[in-house]
């Protein structure tokens, strides 16, 4: 089994790294997101940030990085690293970290990620943290979010040593009911999976891309060290909905079950109205009135729209997780006690087959008359 | 040919959820499950059982009241189960968790035409991360994410799903396959696997059955031999009580488009 932990912590000074997933050799969204926070821990750690970037053909993509705070990228460009395989780049990326030994390690949470994440993490032991949602180093600065983000009174705040330089991973646990802040004091990397749309993406600055380092390190791959062979990679066919970068989510939930098709297309009417997306609960999900792509919550996206409408959404912890920083919440409910009128702004108790079209003809109506 | 799947019992979250004052949760209190995922696997299979006379062997590290969840999955079909449990075990990270069930998946062997199947992640921890850390620690390929799987002779075609699409991915046994809901839709107990689920075989492996593999450490299992620690754990506040509008009808609605004018919303 691995022997990398045999190295002290201390021998890890290569600064924080982010890998870079690309697709089709498009770089994803979340390596952007995740350049961008990791600059920031990079500063508090006094070290540099360098992508880790793999593929066939993809070093034109890697300066990009720059222009959100990477000082470099590790690219490593393999024809067996052309299409994501949990052997090639599980080999490369552990080999590669062995030889430059950073102190942080950040993944996005996509299905790649949660899948290469705690494979790498078991082959080099160390701890990684699943699908975080906040990260930070120092202590004060922790402090803060705790004192906005937690229920922990100002005395326990306070009481927290200010002196832990490990990296402070938090994440959601047991459906978004508690919230856990996980280290990894004793091995790195100190490595996290990242999720997606949670991170805020900085300012692209050309001279900083112009500016940003390339470098191509050596590692060894071969045919003998692939187990699983990609046949094909499919796009969905139909696109999918964008609900992370949408201004206004319109969600449906149980509360549709009358007429599904019925309330799917209210839904859509208000979003079109509102110039958003439909999005659904994990119910509408699990009973198929909806694709995957649209579920908001703990265990489908994280939204913060400037508009979340909830129509028939009784509002699960779970759902909550999802959506509950959106700027301004409106829930249509039947039921004046279900728990999404805790966190809406604004609710109206009323069978959404009714109110819905009458809120579509009232909105249009503000909006002629502005 | 032998197919082990891992299971967990877990908290219903998706229920009425107890939180201590201390910001632990009060499991005590809360009903168990075994793990939704983790049905889409054990129903897998079952599938290829019936397709290959496979045995499945049903595994879950936990306390021993599992045993209930166990002998539930029995009587959905399975032939034999284990329950990995030891105070030793207690504490454990996903990556101490992965070393002790691929210690028991040792013990239980992994021989050439044998599959090892997980679901996608619990819902108490949606780590997703001890599917792939037992397949690194047993040497074995792995495919995640799995909504389809097909067997011809050694090979397995999966479809891997991805947020965008899919991947087809070929595999050759031994291997792991971690399993989402997209997968199948898990089978009932049956009237007679109900019957018959206290007869079959049911093992406890304790910390004495596993401790001669290299795999079980005391530095590398448990609490103290997890590498990741928490630091903190609190209740995310409640967003503030809002507004209730009165009524439901055009009224209501003209005033709710009007505030959200005013507010410049729309």
């Amino acid at each position: 089994m691995s022997t990398y932990n045999s190295a002290a912590i201390e021998e890890f000074n290569g600064g924080v790294w982010v890998f870079c997933e690309q697709r089709q050799g498009k770089m994803m969204p979340t390596s952007f997101e995740l350049i961008s926070e990791g600059r920031k821990l990079a500063d508090e750690l006094g070290s540099k940030l360098y992508g880790i970037l793999l593929g066939h053909n993809i070093e034109g993509i890697a300066k990009e990085l720059g222009g959100y705070g990477a000082d470099g990228v590790y690219v490593c460009d393999h024809p067996l690293l052309a299409n994501y395989t949990t052997d090639g780049y599980t080999k490369v990326i552990c080999d590669v970290i062995e030889t430059y030994k950073p102190e942080v390690m950040l993944i996005g949470a996509t299905n790649i990620g949660r899948d290469l994440g705690p494979r790498c993490a078991a082959r080099l032991h160390t701890g990684l943290c699943a699908d975080c949602t906040h990260l930070d180093i120092d202590v004060p600065k922790y402090k803060e979010f705790l004192r906005s983000a937690s229920t922990l009174t100002p005395e326990v705040i306070d009481a927290i040593k200010e002196d832990d330089r490990n990296l402070k991973m938090t994440r959601p646990a047991f459906g978004g009911h508690l919230m856990a802040t996980i280290i990894c004091p004793r091995f790195r990397p100190a490595m996290a999976t990242v999720r997606p749309g949670v991170m805020k993406k900085a300012e692209f600055n050309q001279a900083k891309a112009d500016a940003c380092e390339i470098i191509k390190p050596e590692f060894s791959l071969t045919e003998a060290d692939m187990q699983t062979e990609v046949v094909e990679v499919v796009k969905a066919a139909k696109k999918l909905v964008d609900l992370i970068g949408a201004d206004v989510v319109v969600s449906v939930g149980r509360g549709i079950s009358k007429d599904v098709q019925g309330g799917i297309k209210l839904a859509e009417e208000l979003a079109e109205v509102l110039g958003g997306v439909v999005g659904g609960s994990r119910a509408t999900i699990d009973s198929g009135w909806l694709s995957a792509d649209h579920q908001v919550g703990q265990t489908g996206k994280t939204v913060h729209p400037k508009i979340y409408v909830a129509l028939g959404i009784s509002g699960a912890i779970q759902h909550k997780a999802g959506m509950q920083d959106s700027e301004c919440i409106i829930a249509v409910n039947k039921n004046d006690t279900a728990p999404i009128f805790e966190i809406a702004d604004y609710g109206i108790c009323g069978d959404l087959f009714k109110v819905t079209p009458m809120l579509i003809e009232a909105i249009k109506a503000a909006k002629a008359a502005k | 040919m032998k197919i082990i799947v891992c299971v967990k019992q877990v908290p219903d979250t998706s229920g009425k959820v107890a939180v201590n004052p201390d910001g632990t949760l009060n499991r005590a209190s809360m009903a168990t499950i075994t793990n939704p995922d983790d049905l889409n696997a054990v129903e897998a299979a079952l599938t290829l059982k019936e397709q290959t006379g496979a045995e499945v062997i049903v595994i879950s590290m936990g306390p021993p009241p599992a045993e209930g969840m166990l002998r539930e999955v029995i009587a959905r079909g399975a032939d034999r189960a284990v329950l990995v449990s030891g105070r030793e075990f207690g504490g454990s990270d996903t990556y101490a968790t992965s070393q002790i069930l691929a210690a028991a998946i040792n013990k239980i062997g992994v021989e050439k035409d044998d599959i090892v199947m997980c679901g996608r992640q619990a819902i108490d921890g949606d780590t997703a991360q001890v599917g792939p850390q037992i397949a690194e620690k047993l040497g074995l390929p792995q495919v995640s994410y799995a909504a389809e799987i097909k067997k011809d002779g050694d090979t397995l075609t999966i479809k891997r799903m991805l947020e965008d699409g899919y991947m087809t991915i070929k595999v050759k046994t031994p291997c792991l396959i971690t399993c989402i809901k997209e997968l199948n839709a898990p089978r009932y107990m049956s009237v007679g696997g109900v019957f018959e689920c206290y007869s079959k075989p049911y093992e406890i492996f304790d910390y004495n059955t596993l401790k001669d593999d290299p795999l079980i450490d005391p530095t590398t299992i448990g609490l103290k031999g997890s590498p990741t620690n928490i630091f903190k754990s609190f209740t995310p506040p409640q967003k503030g009580v809002g507004m209730m509008l009165e009524g439901a009808d055009k009224a209501t609605c003209e005033k709710l488009a009007g505030i959200l004018a005013a507010k410049h919303l729309i």
